[in-house]
């Protein structure tokens, strides 16, 4: 019990650790032929951005003059058949790394994205440590029935649902 | 004349805080009960000195003194008279002054208390509350102060200051600049006062705690003592967060509610230790165990809640949210510096006392479920922190600024948020002690056969994302066990002669905490409900059309069928659209989005038009920064399904903290009555 | 609450603590944590309040600007010349006041030959800042702050911001907001030139 209750745990983590680590999916604008960009697939774009000037403002929200004009650029890089990627690239690259929505995976920024499961698995041992200590399995001899509740065996449903009243206020007794 | 009143009510508070710290520590130090009580005392007057100072203010923004900086900040001629006494916290000064009649208040309440089985907790709880509070008249006093006047200077320059400086003449402005558009809503005018008050009211258990660790004394007591507190605090924070979530959502006009911003996350960090807090100080009251963990999620609560303070206001982090940058920030890291060391150091020394003779007799028992609720909460807690830290971090190592924003987030604390709705669902039917595997499955396999079916519905009405079917299982999940708690605690009741209503109305009052826990719970699935249908499956469009065009969004179709354009009384220049909104063709409602224009602040601001259901809403803004007129006007459109379950689910939750907290009888003083009625039939039996 | 008229409660003792352990791997990682997150805030913290170079602090020689018309000037080699640089954008409301009149200063200060004006275009799009550039005639050198390098650098809080760095690489002026008149920018530059 014990053992299957750690490797699933510990299965869970790596799986979610791993499903992190692949960059998520950028929203793909429809792609088309004829030059006539609407404002869904300007703003398609522009959601993944964030505003150079004003902080923590996305791109396709923000209302002043400057992120009008970027819009703008926008709309005219995907007239000319830009990709989205294309897009943040040349943002970034003129702008600096914070217009994207999450730091970009390199360099010192990778710790961006291995810290919380490295966090998350230092709190699995944590707990791993603490149960050791204080986990003390009731051994299974005395039947599956639960000795510790005071009520009497289980019959028909309503004598559990009586019973189960009891522990409420037996509980609450104990509690005061 | 009102502002030196003011300043100097402001001060007295100041000193006599400082006068409380001293003489309670005395008090202690030399086992002196009358320098106690002094200081208590001290503590009671600081309150009535404190509302005078803020009452001045309050007098000031009225009267439109505009010569007193802060005034000519945040208010002007136009405004109207709620909005001017709401601009006490609109800005950084009166919002720091705010703080801290909030600390007076709760301590002032907190002193009228019956301290007779308490005493050696009051000097400490006296000391740590204000030294919090005269930190924070501190920064009022010397470095961000609501009174201070404008002066010109000889060249022309204008400064502000208490007190006259040399060769300046005083100056008033003919009119102030008026509150920043955004902030003159009434979920701006709730947001900051319940944040506030639920910030500050953590800092009460916290006292007691860290007078708990300075006496020795740390049994359950101060759990017993500041339980409502605790719950009060967490009440006034979630609804805070809440009210600025409907804030966003009605007047930011990006159609969300939450967007993973630094402050906001900032604000949230405390809710979550808050939480896990709550949720673990149950177990010490009913079982002396994870003392540890008490002790660190209440001080971790304190010094989020300063360092969240500290974040907004210092200048650190630049956001929508945050003020500007002032010479606060050095102080505040300098008190930081010193109660984090502090309450370190205090819980480190009583590390060994807190020791309890925990044992887990099984994975499934109530108690290993609180361990693993506390776990996974702190989990959220050391991520989200990470997120807000890191910007800070990579601008001091790389020199280069990056966004940390929701793929960050909805990444990192999405499967966390999952496990806690189903630990949610799980803890309420394991058992203190010794559960059993068997006889848990006993209690599951019927919530867990219904979240299927409801999964299966939603499968076939359509619904194909995977996430989405996850989180709706879970919530369903959760959802059926907390209700199958009332059903199996309504039939005992009615089976033993009770009717329906009687039954569960006893059912709750007779077990307030647990069955208003359990309606808090409810409140948060349906609020998740509302989440995870806003997240997942929200759509928007945008289009400029001339008047009579139609927008059409998936059902539903919008059509422009008019403009109106004038000036309100309170300086806005308005303009006003018409909107009719179809669904499946049908008419259902006209709605008005409509963009104002504020002339004193040259600022604009918009409106949306929303038709609201229980189902979803049809949202639409006008886009203010393209040109409106019957010839053309862009609109942005929303469609945003269950949105409306996340505000319900907030008054859910509220009548569940209600429930909760509702007084019953004091067990300590029920037991100590039964022994003097005893002793009183005894007498009486002797003498008959 | 008026004062008791029984003698007033004892204050019971403190409890002692149970005797310490030493060092432990926890307590080394939590003092640390600790640590670590008030060294980091700190210096956060100084930076925020230095803003990002210093009067009297050398001017980073590496930065570079790239032109709009490709030529590249780097501090470093602009050593023995006064440098004014400054932040502008085309969507800036203010750096339209000071536009002419920075212009005025550049051809009364050209012809002296150690004097530089370079105008560094923060967060805009190219079509618009030379459009901007033609508006006001401007004939200094002015090109796109790539990635907002120098912005980072000085941790501008808005534009317009100017500075000026003095013969030997060193930042001797800081102006925040928009020049009020052609008189205010020379009295600058002709003070950095006599120190």
């Amino acid at each position: 019990m014990k053992r299957t209750f750690w490797l699933a745990l510990g299965l869970l983590v790596v799986l979610a650790a791993v499903a992190s680590a692949f960059p998520a999916q950028a929203a793909q604008p429809t792609p088309t032929a004829t030059p006539v960009i609407t404002d869904n697939q300007v703003n398609a774009v522009a959601h993944t951005l964030y505003c150079p000037v004003c902080e923590n403002t996305p791109l396709d929200v923000c209302g002043t003059q400057a992120c009008a004009q970027w819009r703008e650029l926008i709309r005219q890089q995907l007239q000319q058949g830009w990709t989205v990627e294309q897009i943040q690239q040349y943002f970034v690259e003129n702008y600096g790394a914070r217009v994207l929505a999450a730091p970009p995976r390199k360099g010192f920024w990778w710790l961006a994205y291995i810290v919380p499961p490295l966090a998350i698995l230092a709190g699995l041992y944590i707990l791993y440590r603490a149960m050791k200590q204080w986990y003390h399995p009731r051994k299974a001899t005395a039947g599956e029935s639960p000795a510790k509740t005071p009520e009497t065996p289980p019959a028909a449903a309503s004598a559990e649902d009586d019973a189960y009243l009891r522990r409420v206020e037996e509980e609450l007794r104990k509690r005061g | 004349m009102l502002a030196h009143i003011g300043y100097g009510a402001l001060l007295l508070s100041f000193l006599f805080s400082l006068y409380a710290i001293g003489a309670a520590f005395y008090g202690a130090q030399r086992g002196r009960p009358d320098w106690l009580e002094s200081a208590r005392r001290a503590v009671l007057v600081v309150w009535p000195l404190l509302t005078l100072s803020a009452v001045s203010i309050v007098a000031l923004l009225l009267t439109n003194q505009f010569q007193i900086e802060y005034v000519a900040s945040v208010t002007s001629r136009e405004m109207p008279v709620y909005l001017k006494i709401t601009a006490l916290w609109g800005g950084q000064a009166g919002s720091l002054i705010f703080w801290s009649w909030l600390m007076a208040t709760f301590t002032f309440v907190l002193m009228l208390r019956s301290w007779k089985r308490d005493r050696e907790f009051l000097p400490w709880v006296i000391i740590v509350t204000m030294v919090t509070l005269a930190f924070f008249l501190g920064l009022s006093l010397f470095v961000e102060n609501p009174f201070a006047r404008l002066w010109a200077t000889l060249d022309g320059h204008t400064v502000k200051a208490m007190f006259r400086p040399a060769g300046a003449m005083p100056f008033t402005p003919q009119d102030g600049n008026g509150l920043n558009p955004l902030l003159r809503h009434p979920g701006m005018i709730l947001h900051p006062p319940f944040l506030y008050a639920g910030f500050v009211a953590f800092v009460i258990p916290y006292a007691f705690a860290m007078a708990s660790l300075i006496t020795g004394r740390t049994d359950a007591r101060w759990i017993r003592i500041t339980r409502r507190w605790s719950l009060a605090a967490w009440l006034f924070l979630s609804l805070g967060l809440i009210l600025g979530m409907r804030w966003s959502y009605d007047v930011l006009g990006w159609g969300g509610y939450w967007g993973w911003d630094p402050v906001e996350v900032a604000a949230l960090l405390p809710w979550l230790s808050g939480t896990a807090f709550l949720h673990s100080v149950m177990i010490q009251e009913k079982e002396e165990l994870l003392k540890h963990w008490n002790m660190v999620l209440i001080i971790l609560t304190y010094a989020l809640v300063i360092f969240g303070t500290f974040l907004t206001r210092s200048g650190v982090l630049s956001s929508v949210h945050a003020f500007a940058q002032s010479a606060i920030g050095p102080l505040f890291f300098a008190f930081i510096g010193i109660t984090f060391t502090a309450s370190l150091y205090l819980l480190m020394r009583r590390w060994n006392d807190l020791k309890s003779d925990l044992r887990i007799e099984s994975l499934l028992s109530r108690e290993a479920l609180f361990t693993f609720n506390n776990m996974v909460f702190m989990g959220i807690v050391v991520v989200a922190f990470w997120g807000v830290i890191f910007p800070i971090l990579s601008e001091l190592v790389t020199g280069q600024k990056v966004t940390v924003g929701p793929p960050f987030y909805r990444k990192a604390t999405g499967p966390l948020f999952a496990l806690l709705l189903l630990l949610m669902g799980i803890a309420p039917l394991s058992a203190w002690g010794y559960a059993s595997a068997k006889r848990l499955k006993k209690l599951i396999w019927l919530p867990v056969v219904l979240a299927f079916l409801t999964t299966g519905g939603l499968l076939a009405i359509g619904i194909r994302s995977v996430w989405a079917l996850v989180g709706f299982w879970l919530v369903a999940f959760t959802a059926f066990v907390t209700l199958s708690e009332f059903v199996r605690g309504v039939r005992a009741r009615m089976r033993r002669g009770e009717a329906l209503p009687v039954a569960f109305l006893r059912l709750i009052s007779r077990n307030r905490r647990r069955y208003g826990g359990y309606i808090v719970h409810l409140g948060v699935i349906v609020m998740a409900t509302g989440i995870i249908g806003t997240q997942f499956f929200a759509t928007q469009t945008q289009a400029t059309v001339p008047q009579g065009g139609k927008i059409t969004l998936g059902h539903y179709t919008m059509t422009y069928d008019g403009l109106q354009e004038f000036f309100a009384p309170d300086g806005r220049h308005v303009a006003r659209a018409i909107v009719s909104v179809y669904k499946d063709g049908k008419k259902v409602g006209v709605v008005h989005p409509r963009r104002d224009f504020y002339l004193d602040s040259q600022q604009p601001m918009t409106i949306p038009g929303v038709r609201s259901t229980w189902l979803d809403d049809f949202y639409v803004i006008l886009v203010d920064w393209q040109p409106i007129s019957v010839e053309g006007a862009t609109f942005k459109v929303f469609h945003q399904p269950l949105v409306n379950w996340i505000w319900t689910g907030a008054l859910i939750f509220i009548l569940g903290t209600l429930v909760a907290a509702w007084p019953e009888a004091d067990p300590e003083t029920a037991k100590r009555r039964r022994p003097r009625h005893a002793a009183r039939r005894e007498a009486r039996a002797s003498a008959s | 609450m008026s004062a008791e008229s029984s003698p007033q409660p004892e204050i019971p003792p403190e409890v002692a603590p149970s005797p310490k352990q030493g060092l432990s791997l926890g307590k080394i990682v939590v003092w640390g944590g600790l640590l670590a997150l008030l060294a980091i805030v700190g210096l956060m913290l100084n930076r925020t309040q230095k803003g990002g170079v210093a009067i009297g602090d050398r001017v980073p020689p590496d930065l570079t600007l790239t032109a709009f018309d490709g030529t590249t000037y780097r501090v470093g080699d602009l050593k023995g010349k006064v440098v004014l640089f400054n932040f502008w954008a085309s969507w800036c409301t203010t750096c339209k006041d000071e536009a002419v009149a920075l212009e005025q200063a550049w051809q009364q200060l050209q012809p002296r030959g150690d004097v530089i004006f370079l105008g560094l275009d923060y967060v805009d799009t190219e079509p618009d800042a030379k459009a901007y550039l033609q508006r006001y005639h401007i004939t200094y050198p002015n090109g796109p702050d790539k990635a907002t390098h120098w912005a980072q650098t000085f941790r501008i809080t808005g534009v317009p911001e100017t500075y000026i760095i003095d013969k030997n690489g060193r930042l001797a002026y800081k102006k925040i907001g928009p020049f009020r008149n052609l008189n205010e920018i020379m009295s600058a530059v002709m003070a950095v030139l006599e120190k």
